[in-house]
C-alpha cells in the first residue's frame, strides 16, 4: 500500500489515536484508587500543617489525622450544626462550593495533645494564575488564629508561591478576626496600608500584589459565612473572650 | 550484543556526543529541576524511560509511518509515555510528582526526544535504538546530577536532603549561598561543566 496516500495516512492516524486513547484511559482507571489515596493523605498533611502538627512520617499521616481531628461538622450560616457524620467536612469539595448561597460550611473539630479544642475551617479562593486553597485553624475562643496553611497550584515559584512556606503562614498566628465582638476578620495589605475596617492585618508579600489579594478575599470570603458558628463558640467558652473583649475596648476609646 | 556501533550509540552520549554539554539540549529542564538532588534524579529517570521506549516503539513503527505525518506520530507516542510516567509518579511518588508538576509534562517538549527519534530512530533497528535512548537519557541524567550536587551543597547545605554542612559552620558564620538555588546560578553551573568539559576534550573545542 502506498505509505503516502490519504487514506493511509488518515487510517494510520485514527488506529493510532484510538490505540493510546485505550491505553492510557485503563492505566488512568488502574493507578486511579492510589492516586486519590496519595491527594487525600496531602490534603490531611495540609490541614495537620495549620495545627503545626506533622506526622511523623508519611506513612502515618491518616493515623496522626484521625488521632487529633476528632469530629467532621457541616453549619449553617446561622452557625447551627447541621451534619456531623464522619469525614463529612472531610469530604466537601471546595472547587464546587463557591456558591455563597448553596455553601456548605465544613469545619474539622480538632483536640489538641494539650486537650485544648480548635476549629479548622478550609478555604478556597484564587491566585493570580490559578486556584490557592488553605486552611485556618482557629481557637476554640472563635476568635484567636491559631495556624494557618496555604497551598496553591501554579502561582510563580519565588514570588505568589511563597503563600506556601511558613513563613508567610506564621504570620497569621494570633491573629483576632473579632474586634469589640464584631465581625473583622483579617486582611492581607502592603506594608504601610491601613485597613479601614479596622481589621488586623498581615503584610502582603512583595513582588506578589495579585496573590497576596488573592489571599486576602479568599479569607474574607471563606471566613465571613463562619462569623455566626464563631459567635456562638465565644459565648460557650465563657469569661475568657467577654475580657478580651473589655481590654480591646479600652483601647479603641480614644478615637471618638 | 553489544557491537562496536552498538557501543558508540550507548556510550558516546555520556560524554564525547553528549546531549546537554555539546548538543545543548534539554536546557530548560536541567535548570529546573535541579535545587536539588531527589527531583533531579527522578527526572533524569523518568527521561531515560520515555527516551528509551519511545525510541522503540518509533524504531518499530518506522517502516509503517508516512513520513508526512511522522512528527505527529512521534509527538503521540512521546506525550502518551509521558503521562504514562506522570501517572505512575502520581500513584506511587505524590511528593516527588507535586515537586516536578509541569516538568515532568513537559519532558514532551524536550528536544532531546525529538531530537533521537528523528535523527536516529527513524533509521535503526530497535535494539540499537533503544541503547541509544538509554545512552542520551544518562548522560542526560550525568548532567542533571552534577549540577543538582553543586546546587543543593551549596545551596542548602544538604545532599538528598540530609544535612552534611555541620551545625559548626553556621555557628562560625557560614551562610548559604541562597543564589545558587535560583535558575541563574543553574546555568552558570552548566556553563562551568561545559567549560571543564572541553577543556578535557580538546577535539570539541571550536576555534
Amino acid at each position: 500500500m502506498n505509505k503516502n496516500s490519504n487514506t493511509y495516512q488518515i487510517l494510520y492516524a485514527a488506529v493510532m489515536v484510538l490505540l493510546v486513547g485505550s491505553l492510557l484511559a485503563l492505566i488512568y482507571m488502574a493507578l486511579k484508587p492510589k492516586q486519590n489515596e496519595n491527594i487525600a493523605n496531602d490534603t490531611r498533611k495540609q490541614i495537620l500543617s495549620a495545627l503545626h502538627i506533622a506526622a511523623p512520617d508519611d506513612s502515618q499521616v491518616k493515623e496522626t489525622y484521625e488521632k487529633y481531628i476528632i469530629q467532621d461538622l457541616l453549619v449553617d450560616p446561622e452557625g447551627n450544626v447541621v451534619d456531623s457524620a464522619q469525614n463529612v467536612a472531610f469530604n466537601v469539595d471546595m472547587k464546587k462550593n463557591v456558591k455563597l448561597d448553596e455553601r456548605q460550611l465544613p469545619v474539622m473539630k480538632c483536640k489538641m495533645d494539650d486537650g485544648s479544642i480548635k476549629y479548622v475551617l478550609p478555604m478556597y479562593g484564587a491566585g493570580l494564575w490559578g486556584p490557592i486553597w488553605g486552611y485556618v485553624a482557629v481557637n476554640d475562643d472563635g476568635n484567636t488564629i491559631y495556624g494557618a496553611n496555604f497551598s496553591h497550584e501554579g502561582e510563580t515559584p519565588g514570588l505568589g508561591a511563597r503563600i506556601a512556606d511558613k513563613d508567610f503562614q506564621d504570620l497569621f498566628v494570633d491573629k483576632h478576626l473579632f474586634l469589640n465582638g464584631e465581625y473583622k476578620g483579617v486582611v492581607v495589605l502592603k506594608k504601610g496600608q491601613k485597613s479601614v475596617t479596622g481589621a488586623e492585618q498581615i503584610d502582603a508579600l512583595t513582588g506578589a500584589t495579585i496573590t497576596s489579594l488573592g489571599v486576602s478575599a479568599m479569607l474574607e470570603d471563606c471566613l465571613a459565612p463562619y462569623k455566626s458558628f464563631l459567635m456562638k463558640l465565644q459565648g460557650n467558652s465563657g469569661a475568657q473572650p467577654a475580657a478580651d473583649a473589655a481590654e480591646t475596648e479600652i483601647n479603641d476609646n480614644q478615637p471618638e | 550484543m553489544l557491537s562496536k556501533k552498538n557501543k558508540e550509540a550507548l556510550f558516546n552520549p555520556l560524554s564525547k556526543d553528549n546531549p546537554v554539554l555539546v548538543q545543548i539540549l534539554g536546557i530548560c529542564s536541567a535548570l529546573a529541576v535541579t535545587a536539588s538532588l531527589e527531583p533531579a534524579i527522578v527526572m533524569g529517570i523518568s527521561v531515560i524511560c520515555v527516551l528509551a521506549f519511545s525510541n522503540v516503539i518509533i524504531s518499530l513503527l518506522r517502516k509503517t509511518i508516512p513520513t508526512n505525518i511522522r512528527i505527529i506520530v512521534q509527538l503521540v507516542v512521546v506525550a502518551a509515555l509521558v503521562i504514562i510516567v506522570q501517572q505512575i509518579l502520581i500513584a506511587y511518588n505524590y511528593d516527588v510528582s507535586k515537586q516536578l508538576s509541569v516538568f515532568i509534562g513537559l519532558i514532551i517538549t524536550n528536544c532531546i526526544l525529538m531530537g533521537r527519534l528523528e535523527a536516529f530512530a527513524m533509521h535503526n533497528r530497535p535494539w540499537p535504538s533503544f541503547l541509544d535512548g538509554i545512552g542520551n537519557g544518562l548522560g542526560y541524567t550525568i548532567v542533571l546530577l552534577i549540577v543538582a550536587f553543586f546546587r543543593e551543597l551549596l545551596g542548602s547545605g544538604k545532599l538528598f536532603g540530609y544535612q552534611v554542612v555541620p551545625q559548626w559552620c553556621y555557628d562560625h558564620g557560614y551562610e548559604n549561598n541562597g543564589l545558587m538555588i535560583l535558575a541563574p546560578m543553574a546555568l552558570i553551573t552548566v556553563g562551568c561543566i561545559i567549560w571543564v568539559h572541553r577543556a578535557h576534550n580538546k577535539e570539541l573545542q571550536e576555534d
